[in-house]
């Protein structure tokens, strides 16, 4: 708990409850999972049940038959419709139904429409599909240059310059290179005293949120609404207009509250699927994922990461080289931007004059990987602190005393050349080894048990550049309502985002409307993503609110209202409009400065407008009979500006937390043959109440992020960042055992344990 | 409704209701068409708890219990808890230690909550985390509700 000081008015730094909290706890929040419309279809897909191959033949007579069907459709009938039927942020790869062949097990293949959805799913398994198998490519490394393709032709998108290279190249798996080069690293290795290379990996994993993925789509006099838990409302109306060359106007796209997202709901999903079916029946459609089939839809990349240090005699990494290949399943969604977003800070923060990276985007026969809280970051963090402490370990020299002596300072260049600027780097990692009580002697245990304790420190890009618009409203009452399209998914946005209006217009927080996203009356926002929100949205908001301010004190003017007179808003519109009428509306507009890497060098002087930082201490316990390990103490710091909500900002910290605790100890999408064997929480466990340490502790420290609204800046991911790492490193301090896969299961941390002692269990 | 349908009474939330119901219906199932969409089908496995609803006071998980099952039995669920007025200790509690983020799971975890202090008033940590074992929360905003649930206690044990 860090005490942190109000803003004038009393609203930012504020610690109020959620606006909506009444509605959450008597069930009254509306999610689009609660939808349904008069006269809708149920729509259920029948899925791939093969990783890669030609769809020879569908047959959809028994679907069709089935008593209470009302249509079924396959990618031929979608194509009748919307003759290029390819969705995707970075590239139109994915097809709205697969087309020809299918990529991945799970790739949704036809679709049966009816009122009752126990009918649908019925008439969805009795559809057969013959396959003409095709290899399969399942590793990222091995996607490099291996014989099966998953694409035949590359097909960007057109909105990313990086990827525009790419456009109608054949027989390749990459769907982004990433280069980045900076000083000598050749001669930085040749002149080396040590010299340490290590990989590692990560698995995939799924951000099942609880709310599982759900889109619907009905027809209207003027084109399509679209009902939608989705993170990006103002993407979807973009990538469905152009699914059908419609303008903008024609599509609504509306989003409640959402049960959760994580990044699963980004950019565009179930979306393209239920606005093709709602135009071809002229009914709503609704289509709701199972939990099962969430696996099948979005999960996290799983990556190897290749990295390589150049250390003089006093213990200064000199020389940094990094090789990151992400495993981005059969579609390619916003893996690219992983790739090139993530990859430019694979050397971790940290001071170093020479550094290479390479960083690829992998097409496989997985299902696909995009963003999922963190953007990539917690696998980089999570091989380079697991490496920086292998090579403090290797010197002899303190872990943290080690990072002292080579963490990247204020004003510093990053890998990119932009010099750091409001990133606490360094105040978190004192702050984590002062609540550990570092300098003092540790308790290792005795006997059976032992203890261990391990830090891990990371940093992140915010995603640029990217725009925000906002609405503040005035009405004649004095009563206020802001539009903006950032989607509470449960992170408090409506509230944070309030309380930037009420400070402002010094009003009461609780009395600020928020006018859910729903692009006929909301303006654009890039998306809710990448912990952006607080500092674009913020910014918007705070602009637009302020131009509410000045228009009615410039109406207060010409009304004759003098300076600092003490005046009802009400009265105010009263005298203009001579009853209680009209409105103010403020606007603002953001979108922060950026220079894109250069394509050669991968170099920039402002590669962010601002960095979010990370790190976690932790304390654990490792039954050396078991290899089971029990986290005693999880210690969350991170910079996240000047806070504007302290109690909501720390439920994210341990909930980031916590989240990538399960990342690192047991989620793990198991597959056999392409199909995912776990994909149901009978088998895929996620972090439950039994799993949270006992003593669990968050610090936001004291710092101000320039040209952040109130100073504030995003928060969402950063306790997610060292959580791996850190707990790796205390099982190495506990017991003297490495791991380098994700994740760290009881029986990789026994193997571990009896291959040192010199008695290895067998496979 | 099919030929298969069948008639059943059951008190919902304090009040006599009769419904058709299919064999096939689940108690989540019904209670939308109810417009009661406060337990939700999530898992689809009775795993997480977020289809949690009240059957003659005790906990079912609404995904897996087949609606007919209800027939002369009484039904409650999160919404009957504030009776569109006071909001019960524990839903303030949940507000006031901030024990959800999401809300998609919050019902579950607040009816769990309830019956755990009917049985326990004071129940201890280790006995918070065993009955709540049954819901999970992917946000994690457990040690929130942990303080929510103890909070709760308080409450009631000064009314």
């Amino acid at each position: 708990m860090t005490i942190h000081s109000l803003m004038p008015a009393g609203q930012v730094g504020r610690s109020l409850p959620r606006l909506e909290a009444r509605a959450k706890v008597t069930g009254r929040a509306d999610y689009v999972h609660n939808l349904r419309l008069p006269g809708m279809l149920i729509a259920k897909v029948a899925r791939a049940t093969v990783a890669h191959g030609r769809i020879v033949s569908i047959d959809t007579s028994a679907a069709r038959a089935l008593k209470g069907v009302f249509a079924v459709y396959t990618g031929e009938d979608i194509r009748k419709h919307i003759p290029q039927p390819y969705y995707g942020p970075a590239f139109h790869d994915q097809p709205i139904l697969a087309l020809d062949k299918v990529r991945h097990v799970g790739e949704p293949v036809a679709v049966c429409l009816a009122e009752d959805a126990h009918i649908a799913e019925r008439a969805a398994q009795l559809i057969e599909v013959e396959y003409e198998e095709m290899p399969a490519v399942f590793d990222e490394v091995e996607a490099m240059d291996s014989k099966a393709v998953v694409h035949d032709v590359l097909k960007p998108a057109g909105t990313f310059p990086d990827l525009k290279h790419l456009h109608g190249k054949k027989d390749t798996n990459i769907a982004l290179d990433f280069h980045l080069k900076r000083g000598d690293v050749e001669g930085a290795f040749a002149s080396a005293a040590h010299v340490f290379e290590h990989e590692f990996h990560t698995q995939q994993v799924m951000h099942t949120p609880l709310e599982p993925m759900v889109s619907a789509a009905e027809p209207t006099r003027e084109g399509l609404t679209i009902h939608t838990a989705s993170q990006s409302p103002s993407f979807v109306r973009i990538e469905i207009s152009r699914l059908l060359g419609w303008p903008e106007n024609k599509v609504q796209v509306k989003v409640p509250h959402l049960g959760g997202g994580f990044g699963a709901k980004l950019y565009i999903k179930l979306e393209a699927l239920v606005a093709a079916l709602a135009l071809m029946t002229k009914r709503p459609v609704k289509w709701s994922l199972t939990m099962e089939e969430q696996f099948y839809t979005i999960s996290k990349h799983a990556t190897t990461f290749r990295i390589k240090s150049a250390v003089d005699a006093d213990g200064k990494v000199t020389g940094r080289s990094c090789a990151v290949y992400w495993n981005g399943g059969a579609y390619a969604d916003i893996g690219p931007r992983v790739t090139q977003k993530s990859g430019f800070t694979a050397p971790g923060p940290y001071d170093i004059d020479n550094v290479a990276i390479e960083s690829y985007a992998l097409y496989t026969n997985r299902p696909p990987a995009g963003a999922l809280r963190g953007f990539g970051i917690p696998q980089l963090v999570w091989a380079y602190e697991s490496h920086t402490d292998l090579i403090a370990r290797g010197l002899n020299i303190d872990p943290v005393e080690f990072r002292r002596k080579n963490i990247l300072r204020e004003g510093r260049p990053q890998a990119t050349g932009t010099a750091m600027k409001d990133a606490a780097i360094d105040l978190v990692l004192e702050k984590i080894a002062e609540r550990m009580n570092w300098s003092a002697p540790f308790d290792r245990g005795t006997g059976t048990v032992l203890r261990g304790r391990g830090v891990g420190v990371g940093f992140k890009a915010s995603i640029s550049p990217t725009t925000s618009v906002a609405f503040v409203n005035i009405y004649a009452d004095g009563s206020c309502a802001l539009y903006m399209s950032t989607v509470d998914m449960g992170q408090g946005s409506d509230t944070a985002m309030a309380q930037i209006v009420a400070e402002v217009l010094n009003v009461q927080t609780e009395n600020v409307r928020v006018i859910h996203p729903d692009t006929d009356v909301t303006p654009y926002d890039m998306a809710t993503l990448g912990s952006r929100s607080t500092f674009h949205m913020g910014n918007a908001v705070k602009l637009a609110a302020e131009d509410a301010k000045q228009k009615l004190e410039a109406m207060a003017r010409s009304v004759g209202v003098p300076e600092n007179a003490n005046i009802e808003t009400r009265e105010i519109f009263k005298k203009k409009y001579g009853m209680q009428a009209g409105n103010v509306m403020g606007v603002g507009s953001f979108i922060p400065t950026y220079k894109s890497p250069d394509s050669v060098t991968g170099m920039s002087d402002n590669i962010t407008p601002f960095w979010m930082v990370g790190g976690t201490g932790v304390e654990i316990e490792v039954d050396t009979e078991t290899g089971h390990v029990k986290l005693t103490k999880l210690i969350n710091v991170a910079d996240m500006g000047r806070p504007l909500n302290p109690n909501i900002v720390e439920t994210q910290l341990s909930g980031a937390a916590i989240m990538q605790l399960g990342f690192t100890m047991f989620e793990n999408m198991e597959y056999d043959a392409g199909q995912v064997t776990n994909a149901s929480f009978a088998d895929y466990k996620i972090p439950g109440i039994h799993d949270i340490p006992p003593d669990i502790e968050n610090h936001i420290v004291l710092a101000e992020q320039g040209g952040g609204p109130f100073g504030a800046k995003g928060v969402g991911e950063s306790a997610t960042f060292g959580v791996s790492p850190a707990i790796a490193n205390a099982i190495h301090d506990a017991v003297g055992v490495r791991l380098t896969d994700l994740p760290l299961t009881a029986e990789s941390v026994l193997r571990g344990i009896r291959l040192k002692a010199g008695n290895p269990i067998g496979e | 409704m099919s030929e298969h349908a069948k008639s059943i009474s059951f008190e919902l939330n304090g009040s006599k209701t009769e419904m058709l119901v299919e064999t096939h219906e689940n108690l989540v199932e019904l209670l939308i068409r109810m417009n009661l969409n406060g337990a939700r089908e999530s898992c689809g496995q009775g795993l997480c708890g977020c289809c949690t609803v009240i059957v003659d006071g005790s906990a079912v998980s609404g995904c897996l219990y087949p609606a007919a099952f209800v027939d002369g039995k009484t039904v409650t669920t999160v919404e009957h808890l504030d009776n569109n007025v006071h909001l019960s200790p524990v839903q303030e509690a949940f507000i006031e230690e901030g024990a959800f983020q999401c809300g998609f799971c919050t019902s579950g975890f607040i009816l769990m909550t309830h019956q755990l202090l009917e049985e326990k008033p004071k129940p201890t940590d280790e006995e918070i985390r065993d009955y709540l074992a049954g819901n999970l929360c992917r946000c994690a905003a457990y040690p929130e509700i942990i303080k929510a649930v103890k909070s709760a206690a308080n409450k009631m044990a000064r009314a």
